[in-house]
């Protein structure tokens, strides 16, 4: 056994990290330990099948996630603030851009809005609970773990290297000898199944398990929105399963699909790679248009303007979202009559996503609109947002996209397209359902702060970087000479991801705080809106709603408070619901542990934890536990707790 | 909304630096092509102004008209459904919009993706392009001379480059001189440049690929007609001759500074096939022939980024994976 592969050498801030990681790891134990707090963590916690749980589980790792990804964002801005730094080496800069994409998209925009579909759309569409609630936990873990894995590859072994989109034959073994890419390979296989069962999870809940007579032109948007995304992750998702499994074959197993020898196409990866990555995108930005179109519609009194185009220009997004992966290669050379089809098709995103801004717009007409944190969010969204977008239209042009690839025009483009059509709306939707999830609201003040921060040094820290592409610098380049002349801007950047810090430490004070100090709200409703998850209670119950809602409108809770319109007529019964399982968690750390062993080829331990896997799927499938009642009486008591009453 | 206040500065300040900022190079061209895609650009940039201040203006006007104040308290906002002749006017302009630039962008694609309308009737001249590690090769067969990062082109005088790359993925760009290109080991791309000013330019990788990425750089100098034949002559009284051995040292090499030769590699390393070829749109048993001894002949020559060769993993995969893959990580 050779143990010197698992090492990273030479750097502090590598070392620091292990400490730090060590550090915290024996902190959680010894607190869990000291608070006794083990069973409650796993009874409660490990093995729940509650989607709330599950959402807040994921909203939690995105947080940690958002954390490592934006330390590594800030390191990135520090080494590229001023000519010829020598903050990070050549080597370390790679690592630390290549998780910084991967996290970002894959453990950090991803699951936060995974975590608030998984919160929100049971409650909105009526239901108990999602189709598949043990499924859920398997998704949760899963992407749990492959987070993990990755994170983990910083310490030991080393981080993949060759950028997000991991070009081959750059990420291919002759090229990248380190273990950084099979690292890539799993983790992102790992929690790639886990999202695409999720996806299945809630095409299955939105389809079959809304409440009567919820149409589904009648079903809120944010929950359109994830239905839409949904059919996406089942159609992009195995692509990059296949992408990653062949990737993983030619790393460990001598296979040549990506290689240079032997007939192998480095193209065909750049391929696979934007068939699933561009979808992606809009895997987290359609949600994202979800989250603000209930939003707005709130603060402004008014329904959704424009409800059916809001609907068609998604589906049509979905769509073309497939059919226009070969912009992110027009200079492979395919030639004018390649390029100029993906163009248009590029370009005729525009469309829809025009509509949505305008139908945006007239909501807000008309409407009485209050600035409140989530509302701001929402409309710094439609400004930046419509940067990214017409700065997209410019990129779709092949011709000019020669002058703009690779540049950091681009990485302009999309920063302006994912911090307000993904981050944003995450934080905004945070912020909005928060008062739904834990009973009381986050501070508004503070709040405010937070967001002015936010969002005043996003535009310093990435309007200069479209100036910088246009002077010709490229991207993932870790260092300049003074004569670029790309000093001066690059300092802006650097001065307004400090401006970003400073938004995101307030935001996670105002948690805090809010926790401690801000007024407890009993009513359930704190924002006066107009879907169903507000007719329930806060803290909501474990079986949501004590009577499955009648739907007869698109903003039901809306029309029961304002028109009187009956939503709970039925009468409580007892109510079925999924036993927890210790299963889906066993099944993840198994699959983390298989992961590892292929990352350093230990053939042993990968043959077994490959065994282990297949034996606790069966074990599932051979499950004959068909959960429990709540006894009818059980819920009236609840229900009158939440009200305030005395049992 | 003070918000917008920074937004607007920078907007402006976009708009003066626009035009004649010469740190700019995208928009200083110094040759047709480039100048097409400058024109471009700027036209795009001026077509998506003119959306964002429709967008900004109706924006701005909500806000401050609908906002909640003390004059509008028991206003109670109307329920609309939508307004289809509305919607069809913010469907039918983008149209109009995207199919506008649709023209402008396949017109200005074809354009240079060819030789430029200028240069038309002249016989382009050749210059294979080639990267490994973090180095450009520039190979002249006409002249029969090759040069290692840095490449002298005459300025009037289309000239088109054929890449292709000993290993990762690069991509060849003079921003003032043109759009970039792929430079890939299986396939031939061709960029079609050409400069209308004498002066000295700056080429990169623009495709990211590894540790030394970021020092890639080379400089494509542009001069006369004259002074080319000079330089040409020049070299050839002056430089050596690049053997075949050296070449396979050169490739090992990560970076190396200027290199000027009076023979090309291509006689004992020729190029790869072009994307027909590679595509095998033939189908021919000589063509497949042809595209795999191309291969191996390339690969025989194929630089490694690290000073132990990694060959024997391409071909055979080892029974003994661990102890292999051990040696490979070890280092």
């Amino acid at each position: 056994m050779d143990w010197d592969k698992f090492k990273v050498h030479g750097e502090p801030l590598i070392y620091g990290a292990m400490a730090s990681i060590v550090l915290a790891t024996i902190g959680i134990i010894v607190g869990l330990t000291y608070f006794k707090k083990w069973g409650y963590l796993w009874r409660e916690w490990l093995t729940t099948v509650d989607h709330k749980r599950i959402g807040i589980m994921y909203i939690l790792a995105a947080l940690l996630m958002l954390f490592r990804g934006g330390v590594d964002a800030i390191m990135m801005k520090l080494q590229t603030a001023a000519p010829d730094m020598k903050f990070l080496d050549a080597q370390h800069y790679n690592e630390v851009f290549t998780t910084h994409g991967l996290i970002m998209i894959l453990f950090m925009a991803m699951p936060f809005i995974i975590g608030l579909m998984n919160v929100i759309v049971p409650l909105q569409i009526g239901a108990r609970d999602v189709a598949f609630p043990r499924l859920n936990a398997v998704s949760f873990w899963l992407f749990f773990f492959g987070a993990m894995l990755l994170n983990i590859s910083f310490v030991i072994g080393g981080s993949p290297d060759a950028g997000w989109s991991a070009y081959f034959p750059l990420a291919s073994l002759e090229f990248s000898p380190t273990v950084g890419n099979n690292y890539y390979s799993l983790a992102l296989q790992i929690s790639g199944i886990g999202t695409l069962i999720t996806g299945v999870n809630f095409i299955v809940t939105i389809l079959k398990m809304r409440a009567p007579g919820m149409k589904l032109m009648k079903m809120p948007m944010f929950t359109w929105s994830v239905l839409i995304t949904n059919v996406i992750i089942v159609f992009a998702f195995p692509v990059l399963t296949v992408a990653l499994a062949l990737m993983m074959f030619d790393r460990l197993f001598g296979s040549q699909f990506f290689t240079m020898a032997n007939g192998g196409m480095d193209m065909l990866w750049a391929n696979l790679f934007w068939v699933w990555g561009h979808p992606e995108v809009y895997i987290v930005v359609l949600p994202a248009f979800g989250i603000y179109s209930e939003i707005i519609a709130t603060f402004s009194k008014k329904n959704l303007y424009g409800y059916t185009s809001m609907v068609f220009s998604m589906l049509i997004i979905s769509l073309l979202s497939f059919l226009v992966w070969a912009h992110h290669f027009y200079t492979m050379g395919q030639g004018a009559m390649v390029n100029s089809f993906f163009s248009i098709t590029t370009m005729a995103i525009a469309v829809p996503t025009g509509v949505k801004i305008f139908n945006w717009l007239f909501t807000l007409r008309k409407g009485r609109i209050s600035f409140t944190t989530p509302m701001l969010y929402s409309l710094a969204f439609i400004p930046i947002f419509t940067i990214g977008g017409v700065t997209g239209v410019m990129l779709a042009m092949a011709s000019a996209d020669y002058q703009y690839h690779n540049t950091m025009f681009l990485v302009a483009h999309f920063h302006y397209v994912l911090i307000p059509g993904a981050v944003f709306a995450v934080i905004a939707g945070f912020h909005y359902w928060f008062p739904k999830v834990f009973g009381f609201r986050l501070n508004e003040r503070l709040g405010k702060h937070a967001f002015w921060w936010i969002v005043i040094s996003f535009n310093v820290s990435f309007f200069p970087l479209f100036l910088l592409g246009l002077m010709g610098m490229t991207r993932r380049q870790y260092t300049y000479s003074a004569e670029t002349g790309f000093g001066p801007l690059s300092m802006v950047s650097f001065v307004g991801a400090i401006g970003l810090v400073v938004g995101f430490v307030i935001l996670v004070y105002n948690i805090y705080w809010s926790t401690r100090y801000e007024p407890r709200d009993t009513d359930g409703d704190p924002w006066d809106a107009r879907t169903l998850e507000w007719a329930t209670k806060s803290p909501i119950p474990a079986y949501n709603f004590a009577v499955v809602p009648n739907v007869k409108t698109r903003d039901a809770y809306w029309s029961a408070k304002q028109d009187k319109v009956p939503l709970f007529e039925d009468k409580i019964t007892k109510i079925h619901m999924p036993s927890n399982t210790g299963k889906p968690f066993i099944l993840g750390v198994i699959f983390f542990i298989a992961g590892f062993s292929l990352v350093f080829s230990l053939w042993i331990p990968a043959i077994l934890s490959g065994v282990g896997i297949l034996i606790v799927m069966a074990a599932m499938s051979f499950d004959r536990d068909h959960g429990f009642y709540i006894p009818a009486e059980e819920v009236i008591a609840t229900e009158k707790k939440l009200r305030g009453e005395t049992v | 909304m003070n918000k917008k206040g920074p937004l607007y500065a920078l907007f402006l300040s976009l708009i003066l630096l626009l035009p004649g900022c010469s740190s700019i190079a995208v928009l200083n061209p110094k040759g047709p092509a480039a100048r097409t895609l400058s024109d471009t650009i700027i036209l795009s940039i001026v077509v998506m102004l003119g959306v964002l201040a429709v967008v900004y203006i109706l924006y701005v006007f909500v806000l401050l008209k609908y906002r909640a104040k003390k004059s509008n308290e028991g206003y109670i906002p109307p329920h609309e459904e939508g307004n289809k002749w509305l919607e069809a006017i913010w469907i039918t302009i983008p149209i109009i919009i995207v199919a506008f630039l649709s023209v402008v962008t396949v017109k200005t694609t074809v354009d240079v993706e060819n030789v430029a309308a200028d240069y038309k009737d002249q016989k382009p001249l050749v210059i294979y392009a080639s990267s490994s590690n973090w180095k450009w090769h520039f190979s002249y067969p006409e002249e029969g001379i090759e040069t290692v990062n840095y490449v002298n082109i005459p300025v009037h005088r289309a000239v088109e480059f054929r890449l292709y790359s000993f290993g990762t993925i690069s991509s060849l760009w003079i921003p003032q001189l043109g759009g970039q290109k792929y430079a890939m080991s299986d396939m031939l791309t061709t960029l079609h440049l050409s400069a209308d000013t004498v002066g000295s330019y700056v080429g990169r990788n623009a495709n990211f690929n590894g540790k030394g990425f970021a020092h890639m750089e080379f400089e494509a100098l542009a001069m006369t007609d004259a002074d080319y034949q000079e330089w040409v002559k020049d070299v050839k009284e002056t430089a050596g001759p690049l053997s075949e051995e050296e070449f396979k040292n050169l490739l090992e090499m990560e970076h190396v500074g200027r290199k000027t030769y009076t023979n090309t590699h291509l006689s004992f390393s020729p190029p790869p096939g072009d994307h027909g070829d590679h595509m095998g749109t033939n189908g021919t048993e000589k063509d497949t022939d042809n595209g795999n001894t191309e291969h191996q002949d390339n690969k025989e020559i194929h630089p490694s980024p690290a000073p132990s060769s990694e060959t024997e993993f391409d071909s055979v995969p080892n029974p003994e994976l661990d102890d292999e893959s051990a040696t490979h990580e070890g280092h």
